[in-house]
Order: C-alpha cells, then structure tokens, then sequence
C-alpha cells in the first residue's frame, strides 16, 4: 500500500505544481461549454434542453485533450522503465495514476459543472444529476484514455492518433452518461442508464489495468 | 522474422502448425492457393452476380432495390467476420508473439475498413428509395459506422508506427480492448436508438425469405467470403516481402555505413 500511495501523490504533486496543466485543461472545459451557445443561439430552453449533453461532450473532450501527459513524460525521461522495477506491479501503477489522473483533471471539472450548468440555464436537480453522472462516468472515460495514451506512448509524431482510438469506445459512457440526465420516453430509463454507466465503468475499471500495463510492457520492449 | 536471426530453423523440424505459420513456408505454400482462389472466387461472383440480377424475382414491395441486399448482407457479415479475424490473430501475436500473426492482424485492418465501407454505402443506396433518406439512426447502422471508426483507428495507428514487429504487439492490445467493447457498443447504440427513436422502421424479415432470393444471396455470401480469403492472403504475402524488403535494405544502408570509414 505504501509504494501505491507513494506513486499516487507523485502525480498528484507533478499535476498541480509548475508545469503541470489541470487549471488549463478546467478552463478548457468550461469555455468549450461556454462556447456552444454561440453556436446554438441563446434560446434558454433550448440550452436547457441540450445541456446535459454540451456538459458531456465539453468533459469528454477535456479528458482526451488531458491525456497525453498521463504516461508519456514517464515514457520519454525513463520514469516508467524505473517503476517496472518497482515492489508494486505495473498494474497497480497503472491503477495509482488512473487514480491520480481523475483526482487531478476530473475531478476539478466536475467541481466547476456548476458554473457550466448557470450558463446553459439548468435546473437545479438537473444539475446536481449531471454532477452525479459524471462522477460515475469520467472514471470510463479516463480508463478508456489510459488504454489509448498506454497504447501510443512510444509514437513520437501523432498526438492525434490517441483520440481517434479512444473515442469510439468512449460512445457508451456517452450514451449512459447523458441518458441518466435528460429525458427519455421510457419509464426509470434513467435509473436503467445510471446503473449501465456504473457497471460500464467498474468493467472498464476491471480491465484498463491490464490492458494498458501490457501495452506499456510492449512499448517499451 | 525478417530481422537477422541468429539460427533459423528448418521448416522441417517443427511440428505442423509451426510449420504452416513459419513466414517463408507460408509465402511456399500459399503461393498454390492464389490462382485456385481467384478461380473459385471468380466463379462463385460470377454466378451469384448472374443470379443476383437476372435470375432471382424483384421483390413485390422493394422492388429491384432488393438486388443490392446481395452485395450490402455479405459486406456486412465480412465486417465483422474481418474483426473476427483480426482479434485472433491479436491473441496470437500476445501470446505466442509469432509474427505471421501480425502480419495477418495488419492485412486485414484494410479489407475489413473496406468492406464496412461497402455495407454503409449499399446500406445508404439502398435506404434512399426504401425508407426515403441516406442516412437513419438506426441501431445496426450506427453500430456499422462505428465499427469504421474502429478499423479506421487500427489503420492509422498501424501507419504510425516505424517498427512494425512492435506496432504487431502494441496494436494487438487495443484490437482485444475493442473486441470486448464491440458488443457493449452494440447494445449500448440499440438501447439509445429505442431511447431517442420510438418510430420504428421497416424491416426486412429474415425468415420469410422466398428460396429464388435465398440462394443467390447465399452464392454471393461464399462469393463475398472467398474473395477476403483471397485477398486476405495476397496481402498477407505482400507484407510479409515487404518486410523482408525493409530489411535487405536496412542490411544494405548498414553495409555502406561500415565500407565507408
């Protein structure tokens, strides 16, 4: 337990002093959903409506905009290559930076959701449901980012190839995460969509480990 | 395995399988199989072609847009088939880390984005006189287009990559994560359709399919399925010279190096 948290407050150390970006990627995210409006038109209802789902896609592209940083500077100055010798298996290391990762960028963004949802005139409720959803549904998104920054670390051109990858397997917790909120013509769709969204990211929780200590093992092969 | 290798050993002394996966065996003996499978492929497409536009009834609703169900049903079983594919071969590159796995992975990422393709655009054709528009949210659809995201993903990730044996391994990994995350997307995309999407569209019923269309899509099916054997393995073959190409190459550029001084 030791070295897990030793390797979690590492990171959370590197993403919140100089250099590190989790201000900027939170800035990101509340003008990306500042930003909607001017395309959509003003029209408060319509905001309403549509909000849920811009405080989504607004979160689902500042976690891919964040994930570069996850391994590849550990990859780049020999970092990961020390902690593969590590008491702790890189699995777990895997597990300690997911965790720190989601600490340091999703979290503050689900923090700031209520200036986001003030903007795009929610309700009450509605928003604390949004806040809820992304608490169950970021932890999928970062996972599936994990996979994806795991699997390019070794490219050194072809930052964009990440979220071609990742964003795919990210429509499901797209799907859940938005259906949980807003509306739906089935009766406790909600409640249905709110408990595909958990399960969706406790197997994604399951596997990323695995997945993407296997593919840092062959990067660095 | 176009690396210098230290000792290579004789196809003769491994056990089958070994045998038939080693890379230069493999080039040996799928060199029968090409023209044999151009010959079957090219009979069976010309056949079930023949079938498909002049010999099998328009049907009564649908009428002559039934005929592109030939090309869109084998497409869309290849897509997946493709996949299919591709995840086995992932297991094999993982596990047994043998590099005609590899290979295999890499040539069918192309026909399988290709053939995806083919199933959206028929798909699309054939939804403008049918349901009256191009494009319908519909679940399959959906799934199908983002199942070409998926490939299209695979494909340029295999094109980033400069160390192709690595990129086997690496690529191997997200082609397992997208395997198991196929069905989820799948069902996840039915759910949302039956959310957002209660008028339901017209559908063909598999089952009450008359014989005189039954069997020239069933040709065109084995027509579809020997072309990707065929295809599959000239790819297949191509990459594997390619990679030995890069090699005597590199081999050479290394030779000039060490003349030089």
């Amino acid at each position: 337990m030791k070295p897990f948290l030793a390797m979690l407050t590492r990171d959370m150390k590197l993403a919140t002093r100089i250099g590190g970006d989790s201000l900027t990627v939170l800035l990101f995210y509340i003008m990306t959903g500042a930003i909607m409006p001017f395309a959509i038109g003003p029209d408060k209802d319509q905001l309403a409506q549509l909000g849920p789902a811009i405080i989504w896609i607004s979160a689902l592209l500042s976690l891919l905009l964040a994930l570069d940083r996850l391994f590849r500077m550990d990859h780049e100055d020999g970092s990961l290559l020390a902690m593969r010798q590590a008491s702790l298996p890189l699995e777990m290391i895997v597990v300690a930076k997911i965790c720190a990762h989601w600490v340091t960028t999703a979290l503050p963004l689900i923090v700031a959701t209520p200036v986001l949802a003030i903007l795009l005139n929610l309700e009450i409720d509605q928003t604390l449901r949004v806040i809820f959803t992304l608490l169950v549904g970021t932890p999928a998104l970062i996972c599936f980012g994990a996979i994806g920054a795991a699997v390019t670390v070794s490219i050194k051109r072809g930052g964009l190839i990440a979220p071609i990858l990742i964003l795919p397997l990210s429509i499901p917790t797209l799907i859940f995460g938005v259906s949980a909120v807003s509306s739906g013509a089935i009766a406790n769709a909600q409640d249905a969509a709110l408990l595909f969204l958990a399960g969706f990211t406790l197997l994604s929780l399951v596997f990323t480990p695995f997945a993407a200590a296997l593919a840092l093992k062959m990067a660095a092969e | 395995m176009t690396e210098s290798k230290p000792q290579e050993p004789t196809p003769q002394d491994l056990g089958f399988f070994s045998r038939i996966a080693h890379p230069g065996y493999f080039l040996e003996w799928s060199r029968y199989f090409i023209w044999p499978l151009v010959g079957i492929t090219t009979i069976l497409m010309a056949y079930g072609l023949y079938l498909a536009f002049f010999n099998s009834p328009a049907d009564y609703q649908q009428g002559e847009t039934v005929r592109i169900m030939y090309v869109h049903v084998p497409s869309a079983w290849l897509s997946q088939f493709c996949y299919a594919v591709m995840a086995i071969a992932a297991i094999g590159s993982l596990v047994w880390r043998h590099p005609l796995a590899d290979v295999s992975a890499k040539a069918a990422a192309p026909l399988g984005a290709t053939f995806t393709a083919i199933a959206l655009i028929t798909g699309a054709l054939w939804g403008a006189p049918t349901w009256g528009t191009f494009w319908e949210w519909d679940g399959r659809m959906t799934s199908t287009l983002i199942m070409l995201f998926i490939y299209m993903g695979i494909i340029a990730l295999w094109r980033t990559f400069e160390d192709q044996v690595r990129a086997g391994r690496i690529i191997a990994v997200i082609t397992l994560v997208g395997a198991i995350n196929v069905p989820i997307i799948k069902f996840s995309v039915d759910w949302w359709n039956t959310l957002h999407q209660p008028a339901s569209v017209f559908r063909l019923d598999g089952p009450t399919m008359p014989p005189s269309i039954l069997l020239p899509l069933f040709v065109m099916f084995f027509a579809f399925s020997f072309l990707f054997l065929l295809l599959h393995f000239i790819s297949m073959r191509t990459e594997i010279l390619r990679r030995r190409a890069r090699a005597i190459e590199r081999q050479y550029a290394q030779q000039l190096r060490t003349q030089k001084p």
